[in-house]
């Protein structure tokens, strides 16, 4: 302990002010920088590169092994038989992109409501969480008479099944966020007066989009497996559908079209999803990148 | 004293659990008079924190009363202030709206219009120069340092002036020179608007430093064993913290916790 408490604060150490870098650590910084460049334009190519390897790999081995097109056809028939089949293939696959986007919407809409409600009351929460995970684990394949016996073949099945099997991670992960708050921070707003209301909407909501935008891009590629399931077993339209056709009628590289499209619109959905959450949530992954700085 | 106290604890317990559940605080009693600054003191686990939810009303009581501003606490206050260890920002806020979160919280409607949001802005902005946070108003919670991101929860504590304000040990998780700083920004903030203040520690020097009266309470089931009066004049200085008197005071409230830890021990023996 020093006797005089001013005397700690002492005087700030004179520091001499740095010169100018020399030459030649000027030009070791440049080459750093641009071998940094390279290797992130090469991350950012390589998983276009592992497809090319991948396609390449496949068109290789149907033609070495003489393996027969009903079996595996080479991505070259593929693409022949995608231009060959293009207007039913954008015609089946806007109709499956529609069904899931109305269904994923729903979800969308429902699974915000219920997991606000689910994560902001304890007793809700332990009321209806069973029977969400119960319904949950219900094989969705089996719904889909079910879904036709009361709606009739067509859309509105898939609809249903694209829902469906949207609808519950997006509710969890909602009510996650909700239940999670700090207490600290609910007693602070709490002794403001703040509604229980009042406290989801500007604390339990804002809190719950990293994780609900995170579900996001899970639940779309679930929406889509939904509609083209529905598709598959009750569908008069749909990718799932043409699928289906093209496989009863041996047109195995239409069936492959109909996967690789299928995938394509998955992915740009995904994508689209992680664009927006990077937008709306960049607050949740900022921290961790600068704190050490 | 003449006038009424702002908070009167009267026999006050509160029990977890049910019946047999934990008994975290028994018949205590407690007043802070309006504009006063008390400091709560005691060994971990004494109840401390139960008695700021017990005020602030966010937990009832299971006997005895609490009565604050001559009113029966029964619900929430919605004119308390608080400050946590945690500062508890909300991250997808700049500092200024954090700071801004209680006049939307407080009193929405007369808060909503452009000019009251202008003169709300004007003394949040004031409110982080004091603390020494002016320029950071536009930088998120995460840019800054842990003793500062406690300088913005403390300007969200006092921004709506609230009557009073209920401190749980806010500085107890920053180093010694930052703790240090804040004590006095702390200081200032208070003589500057006298709010009530109940600052829940650990810290016997901070609890010096900064009350008007310490009040150390038992272990649990936590109790108000002696109260003391700090008479050094205000404003403090980190100078005094070293004179005769303080550190006397420092180590009479230091023999006061071990005689209530030693209590504790026994009740608690294993």
């Amino acid at each position: 302990m020093p006797s005089d408490g001013s005397a700690a604060l002492g005087k700030p150490i004179a520091m001499k002010a740095a010169a100018g870098h020399p030459p030649d650590e000027q030009t070791r910084d440049m080459e750093r920088q641009r071998a940094l460049a390279r290797r992130e334009r090469f991350q950012r190519a390589l998983p276009w590169l592992v497809i090319v390897l991948a396609l390449l790999a496949w068109e290789f081995a149907v033609r070495v092994f003489h393996i027969a097109e009903f079996i595996l056809p080479a991505p070259t028939s593929i693409a022949a038989s995608m231009t060959k089949w293009w207007s039913p293939i954008a015609v089946h696959a806007l109709q499956t992109l529609e069904t899931t986007i109305i269904g994923f919407a729903a979800a969308n809409v429902l699974g915000l409501a219920l997991g606000a409600l689910i994560g902001s009351s304890a007793m809700v929460y332990g009321g209806i969480y069973p029977l969400l995970i119960a319904f949950n684990s219900i094989p969705k394949v089996a719904v889909v008479p079910i879904l036709v016996i009361w709606f009739g073949i067509g859309s509105p099945p898939a609809i249903i099944t694209s829902f469906l099997m949207s609808f519950f991670p997006i509710t969890v992960n909602v009510a996650a966020g909700i239940a999670t708050v700090e207490p600290e921070l609910r007693d602070v707003l709490r002794a403001l007066g703040a509604s229980r209301r009042t406290i989801i909407a500007k604390v339990g909501l804002p809190r719950s989009m990293p994780f609900y935008f995170a579900s996001l891009k899970i639940a779309i590629t679930s929406s889509f497996l939904g509609s083209i399931l529905a598709e598959t077993v009750a569908g008069q339209s749909g990718i799932g559908h043409l699928m289906i056709v093209a496989s009863s009628r041996f047109e195995v590289p239409l069936v492959f079209a109909g996967l690789i499209v299928t995938s394509a619109m998955s992915v740009a959905m995904y994508a689209i999803a992680a664009v927006v959450e990077k937008r709306v949530t960049g607050w949740a992954n900022r921290g961790g990148a600068e704190a050490g700085a | 004293m003449m006038e009424r106290p702002f908070v009167e604890i009267d026999r006050a317990s509160m029990r977890y659990g049910g019946a047999h559940g934990t008994l975290a605080l028994r018949d205590l009693t407690l007043a802070v008079n309006k504009g006063e600054f008390v400091a709560v003191v005691g060994p971990s686990g004494c109840g401390k924190s139960t008695l700021m939810r017990l005020v602030t009303g966010l937990w009832p009581v299971s006997s005895g009363s609490v009565i604050v501003d001559g009113r029966e606490v029964d619900r929430p206050l919605s004119i308390a202030g608080m400050a946590f260890q945690n500062p508890t920002l909300l991250p997808w806020r700049d500092i200024l709206d954090n700071v801004m979160l209680p006049f939307e919280v407080v009193a929405p409607r007369e808060n909503r219009g452009r000019v009251a949001r202008l003169e709300n802005e004007r003394k949040c902005m004031e409110l982080l120069a004091k603390v020494g946070l002016g320029g950071f108003e536009r930088k998120s919670p995460w840019q800054l340092s842990g003793g500062m991101q406690q300088r913005a929860s403390l300007c969200r504590a006092l921004v709506h002036e609230p009557k009073l304000l209920m401190l749980d040990e806010p500085f107890g998780a920053l180093d010694v020179f930052t703790r240090e700083d804040l004590w006095q920004v702390l200081q200032t903030l208070w003589m500057d608007r006298r709010p009530t203040v109940i600052l829940v520690t650990h810290d016997l020097r901070e609890a010096a430093f900064l009350a008007d009266r310490v009040v150390i309470m038992s272990a649990r089931p936590g109790r108000v064993i002696v109260e003391r009066a700090i008479d050094l004049p205000r404003p403090r200085t980190l100078a005094m913290t070293y004179s005769a008197e303080f550190q006397s005071i420092a180590r009479d409230l230091r023999e006061h916790i071990d005689e209530a830890r030693q209590g504790g021990d026994l009740a608690h023996a294993i």
